[in-house]
């Protein structure tokens, strides 16, 4: 059996990974996946918790974050093919529709 | 009892008497602002006549008459003050002066101010100076007294830069406020330390706290509650009633009409000083050292004026510097001890020297508006009625029996002379005496007498109208009989005034006469040689005016700079511009105006100002519409709230953490 | 070693070379792929610990769901290798410190915790379905109906904002 700290350790790194790549890739999908990578992380965690106090409420949780998920990548990559619509291009600097 | 219930209706007749002619008098013609200012005085004047008959009338069981308590005016924990008027037999002696000569000074005032702009102004004024004279008087309380003491130097000022338009009048009043409010602050230090020492202001429970026997006598040199107290209320005294040394107000305050001068620098005002004193004797005397500071400036501010006044040039000059020389003499007999004494001199006062101002407003007037004595001469037969009147005014002043003057600035001199120490005192008083007595009648021979020195063709001199002259005459049968009430004490008769006034002032330390026929003998010397020294300054007068009128040239050019010295007053003015004022203006503007104001004060809020603009410059930079630096953003705001989470438990339900 | 930490390894290896090929890539396609290796690492960690309608969930809502929807736009857009840009300073800067930072934090929670339990099932009791089902439907049946509109919003949002311009 392995021990609840791996884990979690192993669901840290992962949301590590997702955070840098959140903030160092410019294309706008990637950094669209990078978000999935970090729920995945979370889910990891909910999961390990959930199976460590023999509690099922974790993994409802989890069921409903992937949900989410779901609907969330749904919408989001609508936005995205909108967004490369309209500036030609998938690079989330030249978004910048916000700069006085 | 109508009056005696109803005490506020004598100070409030004059006050409504200014609000109606302030407001509304501005359009109406002379006639009907003169009915609403002397119908509000004399309507006073009568109800304090009516009080004042009423009081003397009381059984003996119902006096002394308590303080007629009419509102709180300040209630705040254990203190109180209110709006409590107050009638014993110090105030009767007050109120009949104060209402008797302020409505025959109002009757003298529409006939000199008939041709002025501003008529309406000036009687408005002129009321509210009767309100809070009469406030000062009456009032019950040393907080209503401040108000009363305030509100006349309001008064002061106001009437002082009438002629506002003119820079030294407007200069003189604002120099006269300032140096009483000098005074002010001592009075109030004053009124702070009595607070803390007795918890009341009260007047009857303050006295009867103070006339306990647990509170010692204060030797000479001994710095306790009482001295203190008494010498910060003296400070407040020196400038309403223009002592050393804040006199200096007083020869500048003639910048305003004469009426003005007669009736606020001369009878009432400047007496409220000596009132104050009179109305605490019972806290002087607990203070050896209080009673010996407010003699010994009495004794020579009455000397330093009266040099001052030998020299000068101006009729109301010479008079301004003989009022602050005659209260010197009433704050010597209060130092002294004889209170009533320096009441009865206020009184005889009040007459000859209002007298004296009034007939020199009419000199002023037949003349053509000319104040310089040099340019007068030879009037007293064009103006007969003025000349008569001013000259028994010179007889009363100069102390010449049976005149006013006589009895009261002889009761003054009997009394330095018996206490301890004395004899300095009476030396300076009666050498000022005699030194009035010349200046005087300088005045006298240099305006009437002699060669008209003014040009015959230009000038065209004039009786005054009967509105001026019939309060000269008032007033100068007053100044003859005035003295009268306490004659019979010369020939061992009781003094009626010093009698009237013993159940509130009480009698002079010292002056219990151990041995009746001895005291009576010396007083009768006494007087004898006053008499003798003020026919002696007549003399000289007489001598360096009519018979050898060259003479004062001469003798002013041999001691030229003892002659320019009393010419500019002791430079007294300037040494205080040099001393006190230049280095309070360099204070005002280097470091109160440049240091605080500019740099402290607007710099802060400027400051503040742009330390908003540079954080909003810098802040900015968070918008920049890129999205990476966004997602940035979001992970350091997701750091912090990890690092609350890790670093700061309490914290954890605010960011959401319920466990 | 267990038969269990072996696995475990492996798998846990997979998920994070997965995750760096992700950050490597610099074609989103090759970064796609990566996250599917990732998902399938994770549904297999997913079996070890018991959880075993969680590890189906994934697979084919992650996995055959979500993660085609992405290939599919990669492909409808067209998208290109990236291209270098360097806008953002601040991404620049405090990039690295931050994820050093988190990674510090998550680092220290988990050494601070005494967790000493051990996740997964012991052998022979394999069902827990029922249990989530019985949850589901019973505890948390107000949060799954809301799910459900909210998949509705979601596919409503999607048509309306894919949908070819009317020009």
């Amino acid at each position: 059996m392995v021990p609840t700290s791996y884990y979690l350790i192993l669901s840290a790194v992962l949301f590590g990974l997702g955070v840098v790549a959140f903030v160092f890739k410019r294309n706008v999908i990637t950094i669209f996946m990078s978000i999935e990578l970090m729920l995945n992380a979370v889910n990891l965690a909910f999961v390990a918790f959930s199976q460590a106090r023999h509690q099922s409420d974790g993994q409802v949780f989890v069921l409903f974050v992937i949900v989410v998920a779901a609907a969330e990548a749904a919408v989001g990559l609508g936005i995205i093919i909108l967004m490369a619509r309209n500036r030609q291009s998938l690079n989330v600097e030249r978004v910048d529709f916000l700069k006085l | 009892m109508p009056i005696l219930d109803h005490l506020w209706i004598i100070p409030l007749l004059p006050l409504l008497g200014s609000a109606i002619n302030g407001l509304l008098g501005g359009k109406w013609p002379n006639t009907i602002v003169n009915t609403v200012a002397l119908g509000a005085t004399g309507l006073s004047f009568l109800c304090a006549l009516e009080a004042v008959r009423e009081f003397l009338t009381l059984s003996s069981d119902k006096l002394p008459f308590p303080p007629q308590h009419y509102f709180d005016w300040i209630v705040a924990g254990s203190f109180r003050a209110g709006f409590d008027l107050e009638i014993d037999q110090l105030t009767v002696v007050m109120l009949m002066v104060v209402t008797g000569v302020g409505f025959l000074i109002h009757i003298y005032s529409t006939g000199y101010m008939a041709h002025e702009s501003g008529y309406y102004r000036f009687f408005s004024y002129l009321n509210l100076f009767m309100f809070f004279m009469l406030v000062l008087v009456m009032a019950a309380n040393y907080v209503l007294l401040f108000v009363g003491w305030e509100g006349v130097g309001l008064c002061s000022y106001l009437l002082i830069g009438f002629y506002f338009l003119k820079k030294s009048a407007s200069d003189a009043g604002k120099k006269a406020f300032i140096v009483n409010r000098i005074g002010d602050f001592g009075f109030m230090l004053g009124m702070f330390l009595l607070f803390r020492t007795f918890h009341t202001l009260d007047f009857t429970t303050l006295f009867a706290a103070a006339s306990n026997p647990a509170w010692g006598h204060e030797a000479w040199g001994q710095f306790g509650t009482f001295t203190i107290a008494c010498l910060l209320l003296f400070m407040g005294a020196t400038g309403k009633s223009a002592q050393l040394p804040l006199y200096v107000w007083l020869p500048d305050a003639m910048e305003g009409p004469t009426p003005v001068s007669a009736l606020i620098h001369a009878a009432t005002m400047v007496t409220a000083g000596v009132y104050v004193v009179a109305r605490s004797h019972i806290l002087f005397v607990h203070s050896e050292t209080a009673m010996v500071v407010v003699a010994v400036v009495g004794c020579a501010t009455a000397f330093f004026a009266a040099t001052i006044g030998l020299v000068q040039t101006d009729i109301k000059r010479v008079l301004a510097y003989s009022t602050v020389s005659q209260l010197g003499y009433m704050f010597l007999a209060c130092g002294v001890g004889a209170f009533s004494a320096g009441i009865f001199h206020l009184m005889t006062h009040a007459f000859f020297k209002a007298l004296l101002f009034l007939a020199a407003g009419s000199v002023i007037h037949a003349i053509g508006g000319e104040q310089d004595m040099r340019k007068m001469g030879g009037l007293s037969t064009k103006i007969k009625y003025t000349f008569r009147t001013m000259f028994i005014a010179t007889l009363a002043i100069a102390g010449i029996p049976p005149l006013a003057g006589f009895f009261s600035k002889d009761a003054i001199l009997f009394s330095a002379f018996q206490i301890e120490g004395g004899h300095p005192l009476y030396a300076i008083g009666l050498l000022t005496a005699l030194l009035t007595s010349f200046y005087m009648f300088r005045l006298i021979y240099l305006t009437f007498y002699g060669q008209p020195r003014y040009d015959e063709h230009h000038v065209h001199v004039h009786e005054s109208p009967w509105s001026m002259l019939g309060p000269l005459v008032t007033l100068a049968v007053l100044s003859v009989i005035g003295g009268w009430i306490a004659a019979p004490a010369l020939w061992g008769g009781p003094d009626y005034f010093a009698s009237f006034l013993a159940p509130v002032l009480t009698s002079p330390q010292g002056a219990e006469a151990v041995n009746e026929a001895a005291a009576h003998q010396l007083e009768i010397i006494l007087a004898i040689v006053a008499v003798a020294s003020a026919l002696l300054g007549w003399g000289v007068a007489y001598w360096l005016y009519i018979r050898q009128p060259a003479k004062p040239e001469q003798m002013a050019k041999s001691m030229r700079p003892v002659y320019n010295t009393l010419l500019n007053k002791y430079y007294v003015d300037e040494f205080y511009a040099a001393v006190i004022i230049k280095p309070l203006m360099w204070i005002s503007t280097n470091v109160l105006w440049k240091f605080v104001d500019v740099a402290a004060i607007d710099g802060t809020v400027n400051g503040i100002a742009s330390g908003a603009t540079s954080i909003g410059d810098t802040v900015r930079h968070t918008q920049s519409g890129n999205t990476r630096s966004y997602a940035v953003w979001v992970v350091i705001g997701a750091l912090v709230v990890i690092a609350v989470i890790f670093f700061w438990p309490a914290a954890r339900p605010v960011v959401g953490m319920v466990r | 070693m267990t038969p269990q930490l072996a696995i475990f390894f492996v798998l846990a290896a997979l998920a994070v070379l997965g995750a760096l090929n992700l950050i490597i890539q610099r074609h989103p396609i090759h970064s796609a792929l990566s996250l599917i290796v990732v998902m399938i690492a994770l549904a297999g960690l997913y079996l070890l610990m018991g959880s075993e309608f969680v590890a189906a969930v994934q697979i084919i809502v992650y996995g055959g769901a979500i993660m085609v929807l992405f290939v599919f736009v990669i492909m409808l857009l067209n998208a290109g290798v990236e291209e270098r840009t360097n806008v953002s300073k601040l991404a620049g800067v405090a990039g690295i410190p931050l994820a050093v930072a988190l990674l510090g934090f998550l680092a220290a929670a988990i050494a601070r915790s005494n967790e000493s339990a051990q996740a997964g099932v012991e052998a022979g009791t394999l069902a827990n379905t029922k249990e989530i089902s019985t949850m589901l439907f019973k505890d948390f049946v107000y949060p799954f109906e809301l799910t459900s509109f909210l998949i509705l919003v979601a596919i409503l949002g999607a048509i309306v904002l894919a949908q070819r311009e009317k020009s």
